[in-house]
């Protein structure tokens, strides 16, 4: 386990791997005396429900102290914060117990809970899951029914405007909002949705359904699908977008919430830069391969089975940001593009129907997308980027005339 | 004392959103009973109009729990169409990612959305960790090995734990469950032992997770299927890869053989009881004669038939689960199943249709008329006219069931070999009639035996894999050519998901897709009423269902839960474009 942490707290920590971030040594003292304060406040608070003890369940797992902070240091560089915060960061993990979550589901295939529940480790995280106060999650809570809706209330009344809100899935809001509906009283997901959210004290919408409308909100979009920043207001929200969403950016982000107590620092699509502040392509595997003009031409070929870069089958990189080529998915044992496939920029908004096919963008034979959810997405970044795929297509293209000269030649 | 009217609604631990109506007599039995999906996506209208190369990442988006079932289904049906037979490598690859989710998704549902209809976590607190370990030996020994977790000090170890997070205060997930209620049959120490599998299962099933990612990319969703092949071909040659996954995989058999199999004896011995009332059957309601035991439902059971054995193509192959259809309960016939004899038909849904339709020619034209507000203040199905999402399958003029049960009885019934042999192994250690099958414990245990026949039998395709490779042969994609064979052709993708027979129906024109729809396990299953008014799977088998106490639903969302509902995939799709006035046009497609 601690050589994983190390090796991703490199990754993290290395200059050439990240965005620019840096905001000054004011602005870290200041937000490191805020933290302090806050953890200190917070530390006098029983845990309400007086949950599981992490300082128990490491030692139950196995987790030595030493690995416990290295973790947090790994975290730490996450979450862009410089090293002198990593006490606070592990102190804010003791605390994860005084944080209740209440998850919901609306139009949606269950694929983040799941990817919650495969939690991809270092093991603190999945340990940090069992912790956190998860008041309510249809997928996995014992109540059903009648007993079910109770525990909701009870929670939202036990927590006002205190619990952190996750939502999973689109909105519909065709037909009235009745493509679908929730409870004994047949209330639609919208009102539902309203419901929960009067009283969270901040909403994470989790997943590219809830975030940027995902698969239902897919041209035609036949049920009008949204997501949860089209149709709630007043609230803050985080976008934490993928299909599904890497579980270390779900964790990051209540660490984030329970250290500041703030919302982090977002970029112009909500999503947290800590996640979402790199480029596929700048952190790749295999973007040696992309400087050096070789690529994989067609499935399995010599190109495949050498690692070559998947720009011209459909690889997406180049215009997703997220740090799945920095954190990969189930502990780490692989990715999209570790596999041979190639991105299909699942944190992107309509990626449906702008990304996710096997060519490249300048191959496309892509459905034109219609109505919904592309009205919210940052016209200038998206036109800046579709910029940058074609002026990638020509080098692509080029590289290889390069190279078969050079074959010619020799 | 008149009839009650129980609403469900959530149904938890289940995928998707569904609701069941339930009408119980003055002796809490179960008369009627209505299951309604209440939520509505739309995804075959999506994939309309799209590349059909481009499908699969898309259909698989129908379900984050059976997760890459339907991607690969979806890929197949373009590969029937376009006459491609994929290379030996991809083909037992893809087994190999559709093995992992088997494995890993029976083991879930047992442990994370089953196992608290049957263990009472508060009632692990007063266990003895003496007596509770030598519990654990006893049904250890009943499967023929030792128990996963040993020793009274380990189970004192969890129950502390747990003691810690239940006595004071909020219950978390556990929170409002059914606690006490006197259904629950184990004794304090079998419900520690499933207290403390429960929570070694979180863990397991992140390792098992990971035999997907390994060839998949990542769980849930993975990405390395293309119409052609795989594209994990440097993961295949890497021996380090291979080893991975058989470690996973056996650490993972360790679990299945020394705990969960355990424990569906443990279940089955305890609700033996219920499992053999043949008078708490639906057959008993409706022909006076009981067979099987308490939620036994239709007794008619279809399996497609999936896992290819060779590489002679689609639908020529040798197969693991063999297709085909018992009608009745009856183990002496079995029927091969033909395709062309899968209608749907939307009476008790919210669609309009004159009658039932084949797939490929099938329309959607949504017509949803609601619930009715009563003066309960509660919303109630209208189940004289419409009151599903979810369309009504019909196989050659009967409602049936599919899933584990289903392909365990089709197995036996057809004389496979390697079926019998489990599911016999099984009986003979449980010391139970093979009757026990039909019912909700027997589609429990029928699900704990396909996970160890699926887990042995993956090690040998694992060693297959490494083989072939090590032979010379690398190559994971067949080409084709693209402009040629997606002029105008259509095919199928048939197979089993864990949940039961799946099927994606395609039609290509000009290179996109013309036409797209889904029959799929739940729409089998949680289906409403048919045209002549009978049952789906899930409203019969709670027919005569005993409820102990009607305000807490445990026997119904046991017997719901024991089919391990998938509800996000049984909803069919509409397109809402050009609504006027609550008119909804839609060119075509079903399901999903």
């Amino acid at each position: 386990m601690a050589d994983r942490i190390e090796a991703v707290k490199k990754l993290f920590t290395s200059k050439s791997a990240r965005v620019e971030t840096n905001m000054g040594d004011t602005h870290y003292e200041k937000l490191f005396h805020s933290c302090q304060t806050r953890i200190e406040e917070l530390k006098t608070q029983t845990p309400r429900e007086n949950r599981l003890d992490i300082d128990d369940m490491l030692e139950l797992q196995g987790v030595n102290r030493r690995d416990f902070m290295k973790w947090a240091s790994a975290v730490t560089g996450m979450l862009m914060l410089p090293s002198a915060f990593t006490p606070l960061v592990a102190d804010a993990a003791l605390l994860m117990n005084r944080a209740p979550v209440i998850w919901i589901e609306l139009s949606d295939c269950a694929g983040n809970t799941e990817a919650m529940l495969r939690s991809d480790g270092p093991k603190v995280d999945e340990i940090l899951l069992d912790i956190i106060s998860l008041e309510f999650n249809e997928t996995i809570m014992a109540a059903a029914g009648h007993q079910a809706e109770a525990q909701l209330e009870d929670a939202m009344e036990t927590f006002k405007d205190k619990y952190l809100l996750f939502v999973e899935g689109a909105v519909p809001m065709g037909l009235n909002g009745q493509f679908g509906t929730i409870g004994a009283e047949g209330e639609t997901m919208h009102d539902h949705l309203q419901r929960v959210a009067k009283h969270a004290a901040a909403i994470v919408a989790v997943g590219s359904c809830a975030t940027f409308g995902g698969v239902p909100a897919a041209s035609p979009n036949p049920t009008d699908a949204k997501g949860v920043m089209d149709v709630v207001n007043g609230k803050p929200i985080i976008n934490i977008p993928g299909c599904p969403a890497n579980p270390a950016n779900m964790v990051g982000m209540i660490i984030h919430y329970i250290l500041t107590g703030q919302v982090p620092e977002l970029d112009s699509l909500l999503r947290p830069k800590f996640a979402f502040g790199y480029r596929i392509h700048d952190n790749c595997e295999r973007r040696a391969h992309f400087d050096a003009g070789e690529f994989v031409e067609e499935w399995g070929d010599e190109g495949a089975k050498n690692n070559f870069c998947l720009y011209k089958v459909g690889c997406k990189g180049p215009m997703t940001f997220n740090n799945c080529s920095i954190v990969r998915y189930n502990e780490g044992v692989n990715w999209p593009v570790g596999v041979g496939r190639g991105c299909i920029g699942c944190s992107e908004p309509d990626f449906w129907d702008k990304y996710a096919y096997e060519r490249p963008m300048a191959d496309a034979n892509i459905k034109a997308p219609t109505g919904g959810v592309e009205k919210t997405v940052d016209e200038f970044g998206l036109g800046l980027l579709t910029a940058a795929g074609i002026g990638i297509g020509i080098h692509a293209a080029a590289s290889v005339a390069a190279a078969k000269k050079e074959e010619g030649e020799a | 004392m008149a009839k009650k009217h129980i609403i469900v609604d959530p149904i938890t631990r289940i995928e998707g959103h569904l609701r069941v109506e339930a009408i119980i007599d003055e002796n809490n039995t179960i008369v009627d009973a209505y299951t309604s999906s209440t939520l509505f996506r739309g995804i075959e209208t999506i994939l309309q109009g799209r590349d059909p190369r481009d499908a699969g990442l898309l259909a698989m988006r129908i379900c984050g729990v059976c997760t890459g079932t339907h991607y690969q289904r979806s890929i197949e049906a373009v590969e029937d169409a376009f006459d491609v037979t994929i290379p030996k490598n991809a083909r037992i690859v893809r087994n190999l990612i559709q093995g992992a989710l088997y494995v890993h998704d029976h083991l879930v549902h047992f442990y994370h959305l089953h196992a608290l209809d049957f263990v009472d976590v508060v009632s692990a607190l007063s266990a003895d960790p003496k007596k509770t370990s030598d519990e654990a030996v006893k049904w250890a020994g009943v499967a023929g090995t030792n128990p996963f977790i040993e020793g009274a000090g380990q189970f004192k170890e969890i129950q502390d734990r747990v003691a810690k997070f239940v006595k004071q205060g909020r219950l978390g997930i556990f929170g409002n469950g059914y606690w006490g209620n006197k259904h629950y049959k184990l004794t304090p120490e079998q419900n520690l032992i499933g207290v403390a599998h429960y929570l070694k299962a979180l863990d397991i099933q992140r390792d098992l997770a990971k035999m997907q990612a390994i060839f998949g990319g990542k769980n849930p969703h993975p990405q390395s299927i293309v119409v052609g092949g795989v594209t994990c071909v440097q993961d295949i040659k890497n021996p380090a890869r291979i080893a991975l996954f058989k470690t996973l995989l056996k650490e993972g058999t360790k679990f299945i053989k020394q705990a969960y199999l355990p424990d569906v004896y443990m279940a089955g011995t305890m609700y033996a009881d219920e499992a053999t009332d043949s008078s708490a059957t639906f057959t008993a309601h409706k022909q006076g004669k009981g067979v099987g035991g308490t939620g036994g439902g239709l007794l008619n059971y279809m399996s497609y038939g999936d896992f290819r054995l060779d590489d002679t193509g689609f639908y020529k192959s040798a197969l693991l689960f063999p297709g085909g259809v018992v009608l009745n309960g009856d183990l002496t016939k079995v029927y091969p199943f033909d395709p062309e004899k899968v209608e749907e038909d939307v009476t008790h849904a919210w669609y309009d249709a004159d009658k039932p339709q084949h797939p490929y020619e099938g329309t959607t034209i949504p017509n949803y008329t609601g619930l009715e507000k009563k003066k309960d203040g509660m919303a109630y199905l209208k189940t004289d006219e419409k009151y599903s999402w979810i369309k009504s399958p019909i196989y050659d003029d009967n409602r049936m069931e599919v899933g584990p049960l289903a392909r365990m009885i089709v197995g036996v019934a057809a004389g496979d070999e390697k079926i019998s042999k489990y599911v016999k192994k099984f009986l003979k250690n449980a010391n139970l009639p093979i009757e026990v099958l039909f019912s909700t414990i027997g589609r429990t245990a029928a699900r704990a035996i396909e996970t160890e026949l699926m887990a042995d039998t993956m090690m040998e395709w694992v060693d297959e894999l490494a083989a072939n490779v090590a032979s010379g042969d690398d190559s994971t994609w067949q080409d084709f050519e693209f402009e040629v064979v997606s002029k105008k052709s259509r095919g199928v993708g048939l197979a089993e998901a864990p949940r039961g027979g799946l099927g994606h129906w395609m039609k290509i024109e000009d290179g996109k897709i013309s036409n797209y729809q889904a029959v799929v396990p739940s729409t089998w299953n949680a289906a409403p009423r048919d045209y002549k008014g009978r049952l789906g799977a899930y409203e019969a088998a709670l027919i005569g269902t005993k409820v102990s106490d009607p305000e807490q639903p445990l026997e119904i969302i046991r017997t719901i839960h024991s089919f391990d509902p998938c509800i996000a995939c049984a909803v069919h799709v509409v397109d809402t474009k050009g609504k006027e006035l609550g008119v909804y046009k839609v060119d075509t497609g079903c399901a999903i």
